[in-house]
């Protein structure tokens, strides 16, 4: 077996690897977590009121 | 309450403000260059060679994407890992060093440079000791950024901070291969590879650089840019994992098609064209997962010109991600190779793309980082907007009719074989798109003046502001 051959492997590796990660992507087993993720920019208020917050208290 | 930590804005101020100062100084240079093709006196060569075109190209190159492009990677990762990780930056110090190691960085290429010292490679210009300097700004960088990953608070490593992670790690190892040389003077050094070899690892360095520095740091800034401005979360999360593996496994292997019909092996040549086109598809998901965010909100979009940034420069992304594989195909390649359409091509993602959603992230940037939650005018944003797209629009369109008819007239040959026009003959065809050229850039460059007034009134009378630290607990509450 010589380097080539190996080199061949590898990349049929990757490939299943990639095939893997799309399979566990989609599984209903990773959503939930996906879904917590997702929320991750939100929510972290910054302390700054923002301009629509500022129009409904003016509106008050 | 009062003694509560507060997020480290200060880096991300700074290098926010500098986005702004590097993007109007390097394109000040390309519209340079751009009229010194259109005007070769512009080459002022009476008075030395330091203005040339040759000697002005790379650094052009060097402050769009290192400088303007690189400040707007830094600030938006600094700011965007902290929020989603609900921590302050690992060792803020070196971060601090990161800013102004970047700085000195950034003004000894527009030093050396016009000077003429350089190594020669595309995009990697810089000398032995800048590129020690690089080396070591980067490897701090990765530092920061992965220490700050490691203490955070939230049990998630949110999609942007993978996009930034694998480019802070895929670019430190491309600078550091690529530049590995052997100096002879202070000033001067020569590549430790030879031949195709050599060639062969410049663009995998050069097409990554597209791929990990131009490509996957800005979709980090768009995941969290885009969802944020739009104010719901990405439009699917698992594409977004899907997307960012085929990224990863498929963009090193496209270099080859920049080495089409050269020296190199030509197995070689069809695996870059074969990968490059398959980059096509993780390049649309990527694009369509960043649009479709925007579903059931697309009213957004005629009210709020940040959103325009943002959304326009994934629609430049898309056209330049079909473009790309498209030129990759060999006998495409044949047509347009050392034409202005690969200029044309390298603009449409360069403009359209990475300085679009810089543009975006960083007019959603600079109030928060003073407290405040909106630019001094909305107005001037739209004026931009528009100033700038059409800007692009002449752009690549001059390039595109430029570059193919360049690619006709260099392989049109007469009935007895000789070539029917000589060089100089594209050139002189080539005037009237060049000027056309200028006048794109000249407007893309007027847009960012634009911005820099918004910016300066923006800021002024203003105290910076840093933003308390939250709980992920707190923050869900």
């Amino acid at each position: 077996m010589d380097i080539n051959d190996l080199r061949s492997i590898l990349t049929v590796l990757g490939f299943v690897c990639f095939i893997g990660i799309c399979l566990w992507a989609y599984s209903s087993r990773a959503k939930a977590g996906f879904d917590e993720a997702a929320q991750l920019p939100f929510g972290d208020d910054d302390g700054l009121a923002s301009a629509s917050g500022r129009q409904s208290r003016e509106g008050k | 309450m009062q003694s509560q930590a507060t997020y480290n804005y200060k880096v991300v101020r700074q290098f926010s403000i500098m986005t702004v100062v590097w993007g109007i100084v390097g394109m000040l240079v390309g519209v340079i260059i751009a009229a010194q093709l259109a005007y070769p006196a512009l080459n002022l060569s009476e008075l030395g060679e330091w203005f040339h075109f040759g000697r002005l190209r790379p650094l052009h190159t060097n402050a769009v994407i290192f400088a303007f492009g690189g400040c707007a990677l830094f600030a938006t990762s600094y700011y965007v890992v902290q929020r989603t990780c609900h921590t302050t930056l690992f060792l803020p110090k070196l971060a601090a060093f990161t800013f102004w190691g970047w700085q000195v960085v950034i003004v000894l290429a527009a030093i050396t440079l016009p000077l003429g010292f350089t190594a020669g490679k595309e995009y990697a210009e810089l000398e032995w000791p800048i590129d020690l300097l690089i080396a070591v700004v980067w490897v701090s960088y990765a530092i920061v950024f992965f220490g700050t990953i490691a203490k955070r608070k939230t049990s998630h490593i949110y999609v942007a901070n993978w996009f930034f992670g694998a480019f802070i790690l895929t670019v430190a190892l491309l600078h550091i291969v690529n530049s590995a040389a052997l100096p002879v003077s202070l000033t001067k050094s020569y590549s430790a590879y030879a031949g195709a070899q050599d060639a062969m690892i410049q663009w995998w360095y050069g097409h990554n650089a597209v791929g990990f520095f131009l490509t996957a740091g800005f979709l980090g800034m768009m995941y969290y840019f885009v969802p944020k401005q739009a104010d719901r979360p990405v439009y699917s999360y698992r594409l977004s994992v899907v997307h960012f593996w085929a990224l990863i496994f498929t963009y090193m292997w496209a270099g080859p098609h920049h080495l089409h019909y050269t020296a190199l092996p030509d197995w070689t040549q069809s695996i870059g064209m074969v990968f490059s086109l398959i980059l096509l598809a993780p390049s649309w998901g990527g694009m369509i997962n960043g649009i479709m965010t925007l579903s059931g909100a697309w009213h957004k979009l005629r009210t709020d010109p940040i959103l325009k940034f943002l959304i326009t420069s994934l629609s430049f992304y898309g056209m330049s991600t079909f473009e790309g594989p498209m030129m990759s195909i060999k006998t495409v390649n044949a047509l347009s190779h050392y034409t202005d359409w690969t200029v044309g091509h390298v603009h449409s993602g360069a403009l359209g793309w990475v300085a679009m959603i810089s543009i975006g992230a960083m007019y959603y940037l600079i109030p928060r980082m003073y407290g405040k939650t909106e630019m001094y005018s909305t107005k001037l944003i739209t004026t931009h907007f528009w100033v700038a797209t059409i800007g692009i629009v002449l752009y690549i369109a001059s390039m595109w009719i430029a570059g193919v008819m360049q690619g006709l007239m260099w392989r049109a040959t007469n009935p007895d074989g000789t070539l029917t026009y000589s060089f100089i003959e594209s050139v002189k065809a080539s005037y009237p798109f060049w000027t056309i050229r200028l006048a794109g850039g000249v407007l893309f460059l007027g847009g960012m003046l634009i911005m820099f007034y918004n910016m300066i009134k923006t800021i002024a009378g203003q105290q910076a502001y840093e933003a308390p630290v939250l709980s992920p607990a707190a923050a869900h509450a």
